[in-house]
């Protein structure tokens, strides 16, 4: 068993993190640059844990497989950044923030990370704002903010629709200025393949070099991974197609626990699949669901017919009918399952039968088309560009797709997995969204502990290593784990089997989406592990690598990552059979509110809504490796609520 | 529908490269371009020829990986979107489509349709910031920005790196890249301090990867996947001259701390 | 390092460079076409201001020294920034789509650049340096003085020149590259030198449009007058009547019209 210590600091929650600041250990300046610190990733997190690291004096080697560190996913995110900044006066604060975000969360967050969170939410806007992110200002020069997912209070600065992009060239440039001074090393196109780990500490990692295929061991006194998400498990999903779990499934099996990995989140309005050549779900911002009516055919056999045929009566608002008071509004997992069940039911729409309608006509007549166009005319020229149709004369098809993962690899308050050396940051951490992420939370997130956490935290342990004492590359450790690595790529090369990477991982996701997507049950979920376990099997004997080890091999990448997701989704399976609950975005269909439920007859859910047990499942559910082919083993930290009291997440 | 295509084959930087022409299976016209290679790809797989390496990532346009000369335009045929946008609907039945790597000198061939574009991040690393330590911020609304000034910057700031300008232009000119990098930072009242040695930096370094010049022609912002405009030049050019009369700082006089 | 070298060793320094000649360039061509139409006065106006120029030494000398060093410097930043764009460029497309939104102007500015400088040349030794054996009239430009004066005729010289249709021809196509040039030219110049936003890119692009066909119009005037329209050929035929056997008959017609 792991010894999980979440290192919670004593005291009062909101004094929590200054005290633990001050009572951590300290690194003399010039003792700093004799440690050497590997981040792994550079997106918000690691880019700007990278940077802030290196500007405290450490050695940092940053090392990303894409061709520059600009390339990271964190420059997708559309709609903005949460701060409790207060600059609109309307009554946020950093413990309305912390509030939201544990409630967002559905009480499975770890309260003490997620009130520190929101305590530097507001340094992070302002080291943005200092770099020269330009966010949107008002006309005075101050400032813009908006609402954003609902949130009562305007509390998210944006810029533009491509706030992810401008907050990561930030992070990337304050990473430029550290590389360019020789404080950072930069590694591009390098991939990590394992991670090495000596008398139970991590001290270094294997990295395969994308462009000549060399491997090479790298060690240090501390390993950050900031290697994002693994929603890539469902193969069609918002994320880049690059996107792997790979650094953070190899640090699993070095004995980092994987924690709540069946905590998915999936987005309501994206563009639906159009056929099985498909690569990519692309994002419609939520926003259009302000003024958009949802709805689908209330016969099957209309199902077929364009929408323009299909008179008032015979449309379902279903939304607007299940949720009166919220409407087309209704939360994003609400909505996202009432699509499912619409398809389910047989009366979904377009070729595949899988969307649902968003229809702006009525929108249109009141406002007119012009109001609409000044409100979505971006959003309306990306749709007609990805599917050839004007959404003001038809109205547009969505279907939810997956686009982040609240699970990840287990961390402490530090930040720091079970395993002593190893800190996990960003989406690639499990730490504070719960089992639900409000929008505009994970850039928060990325940056905080990149920026403000980490850099604090890390002094606490590399305060115990010596660094004189890391040990070398060419021990057995290192040995091991690169002759690990390139054992893998061998087989892969070696394997002759008929089918490409690419084709077991649309199997894959398509397992993954019918047995573990946006409502789950005990006996699909059985049924997933087993077809997993099966498909796992055949993918050892049956996957076809062309090329060779030692070049550019797009096909060798995407075997090793693949057969991780292979792995992973039969973890999340485990996970989610586990948790015999419903919460945030995990939805076991056994366990929802009904009619007969007193919170249903006192009007603060809705029937369908997800039903938590707080008594037996709140907690995390950290998953150790146990070794191949056996059953991981699972370790729980309670959840324990000092300053909230778990209650009803309520929508009315 | 079916297209042919005549695709540039080049297994490493130092082999010899070549057109292939292949035959495409059956394709959706909604299919994106990249989806059309993913499906040539597997059909070459399965006959045991290698996949051709292309570069991509984000396919929504922003995260600037994707690359790719079609028939002779970067990006493919439309105006302000990435290959990654590109759908199949915009060619026809039969057409012989020919895709090409991204070509410069400062951008090396790594195999096939995939180029190394490090150079744009050296540019970058020689003064592409802001030097602000972190934790050192002032309150964020301390440093008004006029609305117009944060709007020109960020139309600046939306250029996705993708090296398209580098391509398009006839003198495999980066200036498009390094201006919007340029006007960027120094467009804001932060990025002041730093705005002479800013430009001086990254265009020298500019010069030193061996990017060619700007003769005007406009290629660049013709293809630019963000649209990002020509006025950036001249205001870099600008920029530049005045760094080049200031000349280098003055030494700061007298000793040190006691 | 001092400034010359940073200048000459930056890409945007010789950029500067191209745009600061090609400025002083562009106004010496405009000076040099105001004082050409003198030719639509009577000879004796640009007679008077040829034999001025020329018994001047103190304008002349530094004017065509400073023309010289503009011109050389002009093209020595070309070549250089061109042999370098060569080299960013090692292999072409083979795409079909070739303008990518370049203007053939702009395309062309090497090639048109070096024709003007071609026509420069034989320019500067048809009517410059007089040498006969180019001028394809078939005698010497020297020997014509004006009948007043006795000074040297360049009214005579300018109608007997264009009078030979392919050095009218030559000239016409070379003031056309010289307009195309200009009309990229002269609004890129300001581009080179960041005098150019979104609210002066569209005037200085409508002003570099009219600036060069002006000096299209007006240089493209004289040999088209010249050759189409028969501007000063009687004046001519009197000038050249001592030189050549043919023009006699004319000027006695001319004088008899005098008495």
């Amino acid at each position: 068993m792991a010894t999980l210590n979440p290192n919670i600091p004593s005291g009062p929650l909101d004094h929590k993190w200054e005290h633990h600041k001050f009572s951590s250990k300290l690194i003399n300046p010039a003792n700093k640059r004799k440690y050497k610190v590997i981040v792994v990733g550079a997106g918000l997190a690691g880019a700007s844990a990278s940077a802030t690291l290196a500007e405290l004096g450490y050695e940092v080697h940053n090392f990303v497989f894409h061709d520059s560190p600009r390339r990271a996913h964190s420059v997708a995110a559309q709609g903005g950044i949460n701060a409790a900044k207060n600059y609109q006066n309307d009554g946020d604060s950093v413990h309305r923030l912390f509030y939201d975000t544990i409630k967002g969360g559905d009480f499975r967050a770890r309260e003490s990370n997620v009130h520190r969170l929101a305590e530097v939410s507001v340094d992070i806007i302002d080291q943005c704002a200092a770099q020269g992110v330009p966010f949107a200002r008002e006309y005075g020069g101050l400032l813009d903010n908006r609402s954003f997912g609902g949130a009562q209070v305007s509390r998210t600065f944006y810029a533009r629709g491509q706030t992810g992009q401008q907050l990561l060239l930030g992070a990337y440039s304050a990473l430029n200025k550290m590389i360019g001074n020789g404080g950072v090393r930069s590694y591009t196109h390098s991939e990590m393949l394992d991670l090495v780990v000596v008398d139970g500490h991590a001290k270094g990692i294997i990295v395969r070099d994308l462009q000549t295929g060399a491997v090479t061991r790298h060690n240090a006194d501390a390993v950050v991974l900031a290697t994002g998400g693994y929603g890539n498990v469902y193969n069609l999903s918002t994320y880049a197609r690059g996107s792997n779990v790979t650094a953070s499934w190899r640090a699993h099996k070095r004995g980092a626990c994987f924690a709540n990995p069946c905590y998915t989140q999936i987005h309501p309005t994206c563009i639906p699949v159009s056929g099985d050549y498909q690569s990519k779900l692309t994002l419609m911002s939520e926003s259009l669901r302000n003024d958009g009516r949802i709805w689908v055919p209330k016969r099957k056999e209309d199902c077929k017919k364009p929408p323009a045929e299909i008179a008032e009566a015979d449309r379902d608002y279903y939304l607007e009918r299940m949720y009166g008071a919220f409407g087309n509004l209704a939360p994003r997992d609400i909505a996202s399952r009432a699509a499912k069940y619409m398809c389910d039911e047989g009366r979904g729409i377009g070729e595949t039968g899988l969307g649902v309608y968003l229809d702006f006509s009525a929108a249109i007549q009141r406002l007119g088309e012009d109001k609409i166009r000044e409100r979505y005319g971006n959003l309306f020229a990306m749709y007609h560009e990805i599917t050839d149709e004007s959404a003001y004369k038809t109205p547009m098809r969505i279907y939810p797709a997956v686009h982040y993962t609240m699970g990840g690899l287990w961390v402490d308050y530090n930040l720091m997995s079970n395993v002593p050396g190893l800190f996990v940051l960003g989406e690639a951490n499990f730490s504070d969204h719960g089992a639900n992420r409000l929008g505009a939370s994970a850039l928060m997130q990325g940056l905080a502990d990149g920026y403000f956490v980490l850099p604090a935290t890390i002094a606490t342990y590399l305060a115990g290593v010596k660094p004189d004492k890391r040990p070398a590359t060419d021990t057995p450790a290192f040995k091991q784990a690169e002759e690990n690595v390139q054992g893998l790529t061998k087989g892969f090369l070696a394997s002759k089997g008929k089918r490409t990477p690419g084709s077991f991982h649309k199997q894959l996701g398509k397992i993954m989406w019918d047995h573990c997507g946006m409502a789950r049950t005990k006996a699909g979920l059985e049924q997933g592990i087993q077809l997993l376990g099966a498909l796992r099997e055949e993918y050892r004997a049956g996957v076809n690598v062309l090329g060779a080890a030692t070049e550019w091999n797009q096909s060798l990448e995407q075997a090793g990552r693949i057969g991780d997701f292979i792995e992973l989704g039969e973890l999340m399976c485990r996970d989610a059979l586990m948790r015999e609950e419903s919460c945030g975005g995990h939805f076991r269909e056994e366990y929802q509110y009904t009619k007969e439920d007193k919170e249903v007859q006192d009007g603060l859910v809705n029937p369908g809504d997800v039903k938590r047990r707080d008594d037996e499942f709140a907690f995390v559910a950290a998953w150790e490796f146990a070794g191949e082919g056996k059953a991981p083993v699972l370790n729980k930290e309670p959840l324990v609520y000092e300053e909230v009291k778990m209650s009803t997440r309520s929508y009315k | 529908m079916k297209v042919k295509l005549k695709v540039w084959r080049q297994k490493n930087r130092d082999a010899s490269g070549e057109f292939k022409t292949y035959q495409s299976p059956e394709l959706n016209p909604s299919m994106s371009f990249l989806e059309m290679l993913d499906v040539m790809n597997e059909q070459l797989a399965a006959g045991g020829e290698e996949p051709i390496a292309f570069d991509h990532d984000c396919r929504e346009g922003i995260c600037g990986t994707c690359s790719l000369v079609i028939d002779g335009k970067p990006h493919g045929p439309h105006k302000g979107v990435a290959t990654c946008q590109t759908y199949m609907r915009s060619f026809k039945e039969g057409d012989e489509i020919v895709v090409e790597p991204f070509r410069a000198h400062p951008f090396p061939l790594v195999k096939d349709l995939v180029v190394d574009r490090k150079a744009f991040d050296r540019i970058q690393h020689a003064g592409g910031f802001i030097s602000v330590r972190t934790g050192a911020a002032p309150d964020a609304n301390s440093i008004p920005v006029p609305k117009e000034a944060a709007d020109l910057a960020m139309d600046a700031a939306q250029c996705i790196g993708c090296g398209a300008c580098v391509a398009a232009c006839k003198n495999a000119s980066a200036m498009l890249f390094v201006s919007a990098k340029v006007s960027h930072l120094g467009l804001l009242p932060q990025g002041q301090p730093e705005r002479y040695r800013r430009v001086k930096a990254m265009v020298d370094q500019m010069d030193a990867e061996g990017f060619g010049n700007c003769t005007v022609t406009g290629s660049c912002e013709a293809v630019c996947p963000k649209e990002i405009s020509l006025d950036f030049i001249a205001r870099m050019n600008r920029d530049y001259l005045v760094a080049l009369l200031k000349g280098d700082a003055k030494k700061p006089s007298g000793g040190g701390a006691g | 390092m001092n400034l010359l070298q940073s200048i000459w060793r930056s890409s945007l320094g010789k950029k500067y460079i191209m745009a600061l000649t090609g400025a002083g360039l562009f106004l010496f061509v405009t000076g040099h076409m105001v004082g050409n139409l003198q030719f639509f006065l009577p000879p004796e106006a640009i007679n008077r201001y040829g034999h001025f120029l020329k018994t001047t030494p103190e304008i002349l000398w530094p004017a065509r020294i400073g023309l010289l060093a503009m011109v050389a410097l002009h093209i020595a930043s070309a070549v250089t920034l061109s042999a370098k764009n060569k080299a960013a460029r090692p292999q072409p497309y083979a795409g079909k789509t070739k303008d990518l939104g370049a203007s053939v102007a702009s395309r062309t500015m090497l090639m048109s650049g070096l024709i003007v400088l071609a026509f420069i040349i034989y320019h500067l030794l048809h009517f410059t340096a007089v040498v006969d054996s180019i001028n394809g009239a078939g005698f010497d430009f020297d020997q014509l003085y004006e009948p007043n004066s006795g000074h040297p005729d360049i009214y005579a010289m300018i109608v007997c020149g264009f009078s030979v249709w392919y050095v009218a021809l030559f000239y016409l196509v070379a003031v056309g590259l010289l307009c195309v040039h200009l009309g990229h030219g002269l609004a890129a110049m300001f581009q080179s030198l960041g005098l150019k936003d979104h609210v002066w890119g569209p005037r200085i692009g409508a002003f570099a449009k009219a600036a060069s066909l002006a000096i299209f119009l007006g240089y493209a005037s004289i040999p088209v007058s010249v050759l189409v329209f028969g501007h000063g050929k009687a004046y001519a035929d009197v000038v050249k009547a001592g030189i050549v056997p043919d023009a006699a008959g004319a000027v006695k017609a001319l004088k008899g019209g005098a008495k």
